[in-house]
């Protein structure tokens, strides 16, 4: 064999992978390299991401390792919770990694214990793939737009495929996004089923759920009683203590079905998570992972839903970019400007550009606004650093956003100086 | 893997999309300085930095006669108009990193006389929750609260004492608005002063 092969790869281990990958078939890429070239890349080059590891997150990694991907690693963002307990097959989150090295010999599982926003550009850039089997929309928006700010036209190897799966009771869905290129996730934001809220009215007056007292204990009683002071979903006691009044009201008004679990699970939007559900959006993940990083067949494009709550359907389209997008659509503009310009001339000379077309623009970096037209009290607040040069604004030069009524969303200016 | 490379190519070569600006940041961003409030409305910021934290505060006046759809409703509802009028009514907006996905939470900062609003503040107003969609922006969440001040809604009660006395006797019910808003109590509960 010409390329490295593990201690651990025995006759036969990839009889049936094979077969797919020393051929090329009717549907494969033109850059399908058959045989040694592909394997060795699957094997022995890729490293692939996985974040999350509760009931999708684990199945994600068992499909991984057995379809071949060798490197991978888990950032497991949960904290330990009882009630994750039962939806993981792998029963404890510590032992992910080892469970799968153990009966998957070869296979190298590298996990993080922490959160996302922890890792810079660096670490993100250092795979090949990114597949996201989570349950938090906030950290979905996060890898998104991170991927999205990653892609640097001035290097192919930015470009990382991000592959992503949700589940939610017997419904779930599968989707690949190339930043900047398809649909992102943020595009199909106002397609997200919310969490049920139900009316303030309904829990002050009129309580016919059991989800209803809990509500009334965690949206009225708890800043009532306990003013500004957070509540903790983590934390036993402050569940313990909703429940209880939760259960109290329950009772006054005859409703059935009050638990500590209901409870914890309404307050944390705990949704019903299916092993098998998750087992089918996992492997629609891995399968779509293992043809993009072979290019062996044609890929998702770009979102699979699949609905079992009545009969089973499915159904697989191409989400659209959106325009307005705040993460992926939009422009963005080099800039070079002299260091002396100040900020109202860089504001004349963007609404003097014919291609840009904006009217009072207001404008921010990252960390603090520059010069906001509205409401008069932040208009006053910043309207001193109209007179300041951009340079002294922002020193060394970088991203300045630009919003305005004209715009379909926002423009993203790099700044350099001359 | 795939060579998604060409396809970006075709696309747009030429753009730099490097923004470290999240997308909640610039969607607040995007809203405020969008705002389009009457002049019964003002925002106030206790830290100009800070967009997510905030102050409304909506000085009623009569409203208009249009909204009214049968001439019974008509007569009575002309007894209600502008019966908020001269108050000055301070809502605090605080917005969570996960908006325009999760709606900003509004909260009343005094104890007011209101069928929708309860002794502590929260506000009966679907669009702040069950209602509430990402196309939704923050100028639509401040005319939804003004609106609250012109149409009080007797069937969604947050405040049950108050609702009560609106379909029941609307005479007391605006003698009652009037009152509280010069700080009196009523059955036991004392409202704040919001004379503008
Ligand atoms: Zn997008």
């Amino acid at each position: 064999m010409a390329f490295s092969q593990c201690d651990h790869d025995w006759e036969g281990r990839y009889y049936h992978i094979d077969q797919i990958l020393d051929a090329p078939g009717p549907r494969t890429d033109e850059g399908f390299m058959a045989g040694d070239g592909v394997k060795d890349f699957l094997r022995n080059q890729s490293k692939i991401l996985v974040i999350g590891a509760g009931g999708l997150g684990c199945e994600i990694l068992a499909n991984l390792a057995l379809t071949g991907f060798k490197d991978i690693h888990v950032i497991d963002m949960d904290t330990i919770d009882i009630s994750n307990l039962n939806r993981q097959f792998l029963f404890r989150q510590k032992d992910v990694a080892e469970f799968i090295m153990n009966r998957v010999p070869g296979v190298k599982v590298t996990p993080y214990f922490g959160k996302i926003q922890d890792k810079d550009d660096d670490y993100y850039l250092q795979f090949n793939l990114v597949i996201c089997g989570l349950d938090s929309i906030e950290a979905r928006r996060w890898i998104n737009a991170t991927l999205v700010n990653l892609v640097d036209p001035e290097n192919p190897e930015s470009l990382k495929p991000l592959i992503d799966g949700g589940t939610e009771g017997f419904k779930g869905q599968a989707r690949v996004i190339l930043p900047t290129i398809t649909s992102c996730y943020e595009c199909s934001l106002d397609m997200l089923n919310k969490p049920t809220a139900f009316p303030i009215c309904t829990i002050a007056n009129t309580p016919r759920l059991p989800e209803h007292c809990i509500e009334w204990a965690s949206v009225l009683e708890w800043p009532r009683v306990y003013g500004d002071k957070k509540m903790d979903t983590d934390n036993p006691d402050d569940i313990t203590w909703l429940y209880t009044i939760a259960a109290a009201r329950a009772k006054e008004f005859k409703i059935e079905g009050v638990t500590w679990s209901l409870t914890q699970g309404v307050v944390k939007n705990i949704i019903p998570a299916i092993a098998s559900t998750n087992a089918i959006i996992a492997a629609s993940c891995c399968n779509e992972a293992f043809k993009i990083a072979t290019s062996s067949a044609a890929y998702l494009n770009n979102y699979f839903m699949l609905i079992g709550t009545e009969g089973i359907y499915s159904y697989t389209f191409e989400h659209e970019k959106k325009k307005n997008c705040p993460v992926c659509g939009g422009d963005a503009v080099s800039l070079a400007v002299k260091p002396d310009m100040t900020l109202e001339e860089l504001i004349e000379m963007l609404t003097e550009r014919q291609d840009i077309q904006i009217k009072n623009p207001s404008l921010s970096t990252p960390t603090k606004q520059l010069y906001l037209r509205a409401p008069p009290q932040l208009e006053e607040a910043t309207r001193p650093n109209l007179l300041k040069t951009v340079s002294e604004l922002i020193p060394g030069g970088g991203e300045v956003t630009v919003t305005a009524g004209t715009l379909p969303f926002s423009l993203s200016l790099d700044i350099t100086f001359t | 893997m795939i060579k998604i490379w060409s396809m970006k190519k075709n696309e747009d070569a030429a753009t730099k999309k490097k923004p470290k600006t999240s997308a909640a940041q610039i969607r607040v961003q995007k809203d405020l300085t969008e705002l389009d409030l009457p002049s019964t409305m003002k925002t106030h910021f206790p830290d100009p930095i800070d967009l997510l934290n905030f102050m409304l505060t909506i000085t009623p006046d009569e409203g208009q006669m249009l909204l009214l759809p049968h001439a019974h409703d008509q007569y009575l509802n002309f007894l209600l108009l502008g019966m908020y009028k001269g108050g000055a009514f301070t809502f605090s907006f605080a917005i969570n990193t996960n908006y325009p996905h999760d709606p900003p939470k509004v909260k009343c900062t005094q104890t007011i006389y209101h069928p929708n609003v309860d002794l502590e503040g929260n506000v009966c107003l679907n669009i702040l929750r069950e209602d509430w969609k990402p196309v939704l922006n923050l100028n639509s969440v401040m005319v939804g609260l003004q609106y609250l001040f012109l149409e009080p809604n007797a069937d969604d009660p947050l405040n049950k004492e108050a609702a009560q006395e609106m379909s029941k006797n609307r005479d007391q019910f605006l003698h009652n608005v009037k009152s509280s808003m010069r700080g009196s109590s009523i059955k036991g509960v004392q409202y704040d002063k919001v004379l503008a």
